[in-house]
């Protein structure tokens, strides 16, 4: 028996909680205070106004996830939690990235942008944004992808996460 | 009925049939005072520093299955209450705070007396409310009875800002509340319990290790049957004293930092270790990779699933109610005829009397002059018959407190445990002794730990609370000397007690009786002298032995079995 594995593996952790002000504080104090990882979080009103969806990626050894899962079970205003991870599941992460487009480089853009299904959402004589959505990773190579001195600013809505076929996750 | 909101807070503590209410009075909560004022069904028990309304509120639910309440002011007095409050929230005791808060037009603008409650004690509490509708106050107000005595127990703190109180609305006490996203599991898993009682039945070196969630579940009948069906050795955590009576033959003594040699062994080198309502604590099991080094297998009942599986991996998790998992065990072992391995049971008994008789408490009066600490608690568990109501301080006086008086019921032991707050003896004896009036109750606390809140003697004398102070005075942080001597070579780094106040002067002009005690003769007489003034709070400071230290002792992060015996260990 290996209890305390060291291990860490990234978890997609998404819960339905009570649309209150305060509940944020409490999930991400319950991070803080125990030194649990957040890489990033995730919340918005659902289609019943009163819950919200929270989406957060975190990573850890299985027993310090389990533990995650139990402390924020725990929170009061906390109605489900589910570790997406556990199985086949999707992710999808918003990127909206504004480049120096002039010159040659704005062809290039455009033409990078469209490989990567991008979309140009805000044009200027000098600048472009371009909108994206993927998978981490996609985003990730995208900005690899293109010339880092273009990059004027890029800002990531981190993932939201969903389970596939059936797997339903409701009050 | 229109009430304004004073009234209707009022109207619901005297709806959920509170008695005492532990407070101080403030700005924010003038309109709540003055309600109060003009009825008589809740009692105020006006404290001395906030600090105290909590931890009396505490003491109060600690001896009976109520829940405390308390009442502070926005600013000081809630960030007073803090203390108080973390230390109900780490022993998980029920209570109901509430705190006034500045008018709401002023909540963001560093109004007078403001300060972020809820967000200050967001991270002690078992949960908070801040109330921005008068309409919202009663249904609040009932959550927040419902949260603290529901599931794991623990401190609801409802945050009241100022105009809410005065602004009106219909009241209606709703008669019962559930929460969508907060249903507890009571009843146990029935596979989970079966296989639980085969491997108790298969058991060779069995031991059964129980904590406060038996005190808290007022489960210490339905274990104690178990305990003796069985047959097995039981142990109790320091918050679960009383769980299983201490004078019983099968009892092995409190376990972990300051356990017995007994509970210690037997805890390490069982092969199926029952834990009910208690949480693995570092103070209890040492070093996890040292416990985790003998093998055998683990059974976990604890309302709470975060307590499973924190530290120690088990095997047999039970999320359930103790009252009601051990009614479904035992209901289950009537039900079979198979009987526990009586052979290996009576080989087992035989190495756990081997080691009983290490006699790890023993302690010697008679060869000096001093006054042993460890004597004067074997005096008091004699001089009350063992059937006071004890609380404590934090230090060397609360471990002998622990390990020479034998708690036969549960809560009758009153300490804080998992914050450890020096301060929290006297306050605490205040609550016990209103909820039981006319029961000896006792207060055993240091000669720094009592002046953490020693202001309480005012309280005592308002309320006239004939509580019996038992000050082990040794002039130390006894606990904090204690591993300078062990770990930092004697060099007693401020922990020495200068400039001490005549305690027995003290309490007199406070308007008590105190008595000093410096002959090992005297003790039992003060004792008795002490219970024998029914009425009034008689306050012994007791000159002890300032170099007794506490043993056994588990060095922190060491394994169990690594106990220091005595001095001559060191
Ligand atoms: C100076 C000092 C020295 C100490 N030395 C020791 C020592 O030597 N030995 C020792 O034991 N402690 C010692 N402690 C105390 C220690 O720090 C912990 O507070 C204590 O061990 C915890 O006790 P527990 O495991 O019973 O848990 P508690 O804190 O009492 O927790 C109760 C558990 O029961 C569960 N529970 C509550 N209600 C129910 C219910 N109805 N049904 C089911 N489960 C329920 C809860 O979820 C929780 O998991 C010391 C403290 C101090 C200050
Ligand atoms: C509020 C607070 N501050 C500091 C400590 C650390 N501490 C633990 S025991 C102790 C000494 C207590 O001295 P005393 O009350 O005289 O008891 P003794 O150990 O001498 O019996 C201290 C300072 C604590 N537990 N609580
Ligand atoms: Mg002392």
């Amino acid at each position: 028996m290996k209890f305390h594995n060291d291990t860490s593996m990234r978890h997609v952790i998404s819960l339905v909680i009570e649309n209150e002000s305060g509940a944020l504080s409490r999930v991400s104090g319950l991070f803080s205070a125990r030194g649990y990882n957040i890489e990033s979080l995730t919340v918005a009103p659902t289609e019943d106004a009163s819950l919200s969806r929270m989406t957060i990626v975190t990573s850890g050894s299985d027993d310090i996830v389990e533990q995650i899962t139990k402390q924020l079970n725990k929170l009061v205003e906390v109605v489900k939690v589910v570790d997406l991870s556990e199985s086949a599941h999707i992710e999808r992460e918003l990127m909206l990235v504004k480049v120096r487009a002039t010159g040659k480089d704005r062809d290039e853009m455009k033409r990078l942008a469209d490989i990567f299904r991008g979309r140009i959402i805000d044009v200027t004589d000098t600048t472009y944004v371009i909108e994206l959505t993927g998978t981490q990773a996609k985003l990730d190579s995208f900005v690899g992808a293109i010339d880092a001195g273009l990059i004027l600013e890029t800002v990531r809505s981190g993932i939201c996460g969903v389970g596939r076929g059936e797997r339903v996750l409701k009050v | 009925m229109v009430l304004t909101g004073a009234e209707i807070v009022i109207r619901c503590l005297q709806e959920e049939k509170v008695d005492y209410l532990f407070g101080y009075p403030g700005g924010a909560v003038l309109y709540i005072y003055d309600e109060l004022f003009k009825q008589d069904k809740v009692r105020h028990v006006l404290v001395r520093h906030e600090q105290a309304a909590i931890h009396a509120a505490d003491g109060y639910a600690r001896s009976t299955d109520k829940v405390g309440v308390a009442l502070v002011t926005s600013g000081p007095g809630a960030t007073n209450a803090v203390t108080g409050i973390a230390t109900a929230y780490c022993d998980s005791i029920p209570m109901v705070v509430i705190s006034g808060q500045v008018p709401t037009a002023a909540i963001g603008q560093d109004a007078f007396q403001e300060v972020d409650t809820v967000g200050i004690t967001r991270p002690c509490v078992k949960h908070n409310f801040l109330v921005r509708d008068v309409r919202d106050i009663a249904r609040t107000i009932k959550k927040a009875f419902f949260l603290a005595r529901t599931g794991r127990p623990g401190p609801v703190l409802v945050d009241i800002p100022k105009d809410i109180t005065a602004q009106k609305c219909e009241f209606d006490y709703p008669q019962s509340v559930s929460i969508r996203s907060y249903n507890p599991v009571l009843k146990g898993h029935q596979g989970q319990i079966k296989k639980a009682l085969q491997l108790l039945l298969e058991a060779k070196r069995p031991m059964i290790y129980t904590g406060g969630g038996v005190v808290l579940g007022d489960a210490s009948d339905k274990l104690a049957t178990l305990v003796r069906k069985l047959g097995f050795p039981c142990t109790n955590t320091l918050m679960g004293l009383g769980g299983y009576p201490a004078t019983d033959r099968q009892y092995v003594g409190m376990l972990g930092m300051h356990g017995t040699y007994e509970a210690n062994m037997g805890m390490h080198y069982c092969d199926v270790l029952l834990a009910v309502g208690a949480r693995f604590d570092d103070r209890v099991i040492g070093s996890p990779a040292h416990f985790a080094s003998e093998p055998r297998k683990i059974i976990h009942i604890d309302i709470d699933p975060s307590s499973i599986s924190k530290r120690v991996k088990v095997d047999v998790p039970i999320v359930g109610d103790v009252g009601e998992v051990l009614g479904e065990m035992l209901a289950a072992l009537d039900a079979t005829t198979e009987k526990p391995d009586q052979e290996s049971l009576a080989g087992w008994w035989k190495q756990i009397e081997e080691w009983r008789r290490r006699d790890c408490l023993k302690f010697n009066q008679s060869d000096s002059g001093l006054i042993k600490p460890q004597y004067v608690i074997q005096k008091l568990w004699e001089v009350t018959g063992g059937d006071a109501f004890v609380t404590s301080d934090v230090g060397q006086h609360q471990m002998w407190a622990a390990q020479y008086y034998k708690f036969d019921k549960p809560r009758r032991w009153v300490n804080s445990g998992g914050l450890g707050t020096m301060g929290f003896g006297l306050p605490a004896a205040m609550g016990v002794q209103l909820a039981h009036p006319g029961s000896p109750v006792a207060c055993v606390t240091g000669e720094a730990s009592i002046q953490m809140n020693i202001q309480e003697l005012s309280t005592c004398k308002q309320f006239r609370l004939p509580i019996k102070v038992v000050m082990l005075n040794n002039r130390y942080l006894g606990m904090v000397r204690q591993w300078q001597e062990i770990f930092h070579g004697n060099r007693y780094s401020e922990s020495y007690m200068d400039a001490l106040p005549d305690f027995a002067r003290l309490a007199e002009a406070y308007g008590h009786v105190g008595i000093r005690v410096d002959q090992p003769g005297d003790v039992e007489g003060a004792l008795r002298e002490a219970f024998k003034r029914k009425s009034e709070l008689v306050f012994l400071d007791i000159q002890v032995d300032q170099t007794e230290n506490v043993y056994p002792m588990v060095q922190g992060g060491k394994g169990l079995t690594d106990m220091i015996l005595s001095a001559e260990d060191l």
